[in-house]
């Protein structure tokens, strides 16, 4: 059955509130999404009904906090095809997950001259990290660049995987809107005896996840872009991988043993998690996969697809020559993200004239600065959408969009 | 919601539009400095000559916001000819109309007065800018560039 966006923005109480005296026109989920009310009632629960610390008391509150902790582990594992639940990593975002693996696992497989390959259109999330590792181990580190139409140029993917250690890749471009060949990419990395990193951060929340089809070895996603709160962020990787990687951080919960002497580190995933966890974070990020899966990931994508189609037809019908769509034109090979520029308005000149019909939309580099330079330009406006934007929110943007020109086009 | 017309001030648009001293200048005798703004990219980059602690010539380059670079070229028009101190206290009042506290770092000459004193002339049109709050930091980056260029004209090499 297809989403009705009408009914599930009843399921978001952000939804009722005015912008300006008008209604509220959220076009900004590719930073973050909004919160159901099942997810704030998980939080709110949590700390109303069980708050306590978790793997530490034996009292009834205790047990419940640690079980709903590992029963979120749980539904998120189920959530992206994992076969374990100790797979599972709970970081405070993406970027702490990414920077994980470059800390543990970079700092313990990586020397001088290792080439690692990432692409052109990264978030800094996926870029920064492996810039630390160039200066502090002079990693080499190596970019697949993208084509006119915003997809990745592989024409040299086998001489840029040439010895490569770790191949690192966003799923979904935040800017481009760009699906990434991920499995195609996975096994060429194999191939060449590397390892297969995936930021999922944008593909998550909107299009079903099998991180075992996927052929990865790493992925990273982050809670508050699909429906869940900020400040937790998850780490997936194999087993054996996991097992032989250093830890992270060093502290309480991540421990077997303490001495003067020494330290010996606990069973993954807790390895990992130093320090009392986002607990209530943990349980509303399981509460956002069982809303989630309430609506089907596979209705949610077709949605998209949909929406996105008539968004792309919408404003470059309307505004044709006026307005640029980076990315993909076919709406079936990205994601519901519009990075656009019109009539050369700086982007930031769009957003605030926007913001006067509550329309929200980015405006910006959007974290990803090297990719900005490849498109020739300093920043964009982005529109991106999620489960309550219908058709009505892409005209508004349409409609509002025009209203710029009264102030910047003489 | 305040009026984006209290933003976009005609004067302010023209300044945009039609950017005043634009270009370069050698270095040395001039110095460079360049500012950003991290979050939306405005990026702003000052030239400065100073002939007896006058400010003989300014150009600016950059790209950014109709606010970043129309702030940028009427700073440019405002300062040119005028000496540091005055600029100093320039840059003290204009910060004050943007509502932001004087970091003493920002005019480390003891100066005489609150800035009150001095007159901003067309920089006023950025009063609206206030009420805009995500935009101050637009506003501001050229200033804040300037002052980094003459902290370093000033420091002996
Ligand atoms: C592709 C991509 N990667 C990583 C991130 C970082 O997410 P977070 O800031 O939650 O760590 C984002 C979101 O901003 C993103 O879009």
């Amino acid at each position: 059955m297809a989403l009705d966006p009408a009914a599930i923005r009843a399921d978001f109480p952000i939804t009722c509130r005015k912008v300006h005296g008008g209604r509220l026109v959220y076009l900004d989920s590719a930073a973050t999404s909004h919160k159901p009310r099942a997810v704030i009632d998980a939080i709110t629960d949590y700390y109303e009904r069980y708050n306590s610390n978790v793997h530490r008391g034996s009292y009834q509150l205790a047990v419940e906090a640690t079980e709903a902790m590992e029963l979120a582990r749980n539904k998120v594992a189920q959530f992206i095809g994992a076969s374990r639940d100790s797979e599972v990593i709970f970081a405070k975002n993406a970027t702490e997950a990414i920077n994980l693996v470059a800390r543990t696992w970079g700092r313990a497989n990586l020397g001088p001259g290792d080439p690692v390959v990432i692409t052109e259109l990264e978030h800094h999330a996926n870029i920064v990290p492996w810039h630390m590792l160039t200066a502090e181990q002079g990693i080499d580190l190596r970019w697949i660049p993208i084509d006119a139409n915003g997809h990745l140029d592989l024409t040299d993917l086998d001489r840029l995987l040439d010895g490569a250690r770790l191949l690192s890749v966003a799923a979904v471009s935040n800017v481009l809107g760009t699906i990434n060949p991920i499995r195609q990419l996975a096994d060429a990395a194999h191939e060449a005896g590397a390892l297969m990193m995936v930021d999922a951060s944008q593909y998550t929340p909107h299009l079903p996840t099998d991180v075992v089809e996927m052929g990865a070895d790493f992925v990273a996603f982050t809670g508050h872009k699909m429906c869940g709160p900020t400040g937790i962020g998850v780490l997936w990787a194999k087993s054996e991988l996991l097992e032989a990687m250093p830890p992270f951080l060093g502290g309480g919960e991540m421990i077997l043993n303490v001495t003067k002497e020494g330290f010996s580190t606990a069973a993954v995933p807790w390895k990992f998690e130093a320090g009392t966890p986002p607990i209530a974070e943990a349980v509303g990020l399981g509460a956002a996969v069982d809303y989630l899966n309430g609506l089907g990931m596979e209705q949610i994508r077709e949605h998209e697809v949909a929406l996105t189609g008539y968004a792309l037809r919408t404003l470059n019908q309307r505004y044709g020559d006026d307005i640029t769509i980076h990315g993909p034109t076919e709406p079936a090979e990205r994601g519901g993200v519009l990075s656009f520029e019109y009539k050369g308005i700086h982007p930031h000149d769009v957003a605030q004239v926007l913001d006067r019909s509550g329309v929200c939309v980015r405006a910006g580099h959007h974290c990803a600065k090297p990719l900005m330079r490849v498109l020739g330009c300093a920043a964009t406006s982005r529109a991106s959408m999620y489960v309550y934007n219908d058709e009505s929110d892409v005209d508004a943007l349409a409609d509002a969009l025009g209203d710029a020109d009264a102030f910047f086009i003489e | 919601m305040p009026d984006l017309e209290d933003l976009y001030r005609e004067i302010i648009l023209d300044h945009y539009r039609n950017p005043r001293n634009r270009g370069e200048l050698d270095t040395p005798p001039a110095v460079r400095a360049e500012g950003f703004n991290p979050l939306c990219g405005d990026e702003v980059i000052v030239y400065v000559r100073l002939a007896n602690g006058v400010i003989d010539d300014i150009k600016v380059g950059g790209q950014g916001c109709s606010i970043s670079q129309a702030s940028a070229s009427m700073m440019s028009a405002t300062v040119i000819g005028r000496t540091t101190e005055e600029l100093h206290r320039l840059n003290r009042a204009f910060k004050a109309m943007m509502s932001i506290e004087p970091d003493p770092a920002d005019d480390p000459a003891p100066i005489n007065g609150n800035g009150a004193d001095i007159k901003l002339g067309d920089l006023e049109a950025l009063k609206g800018v206030v009420k805009f709050p995500v935009r101050i930091k637009c506003a501001t980056l050229s200033w804040h560039t300037l002052t980094q260029a003459l902290d370093e004209a000033q420091t002996p090499a």
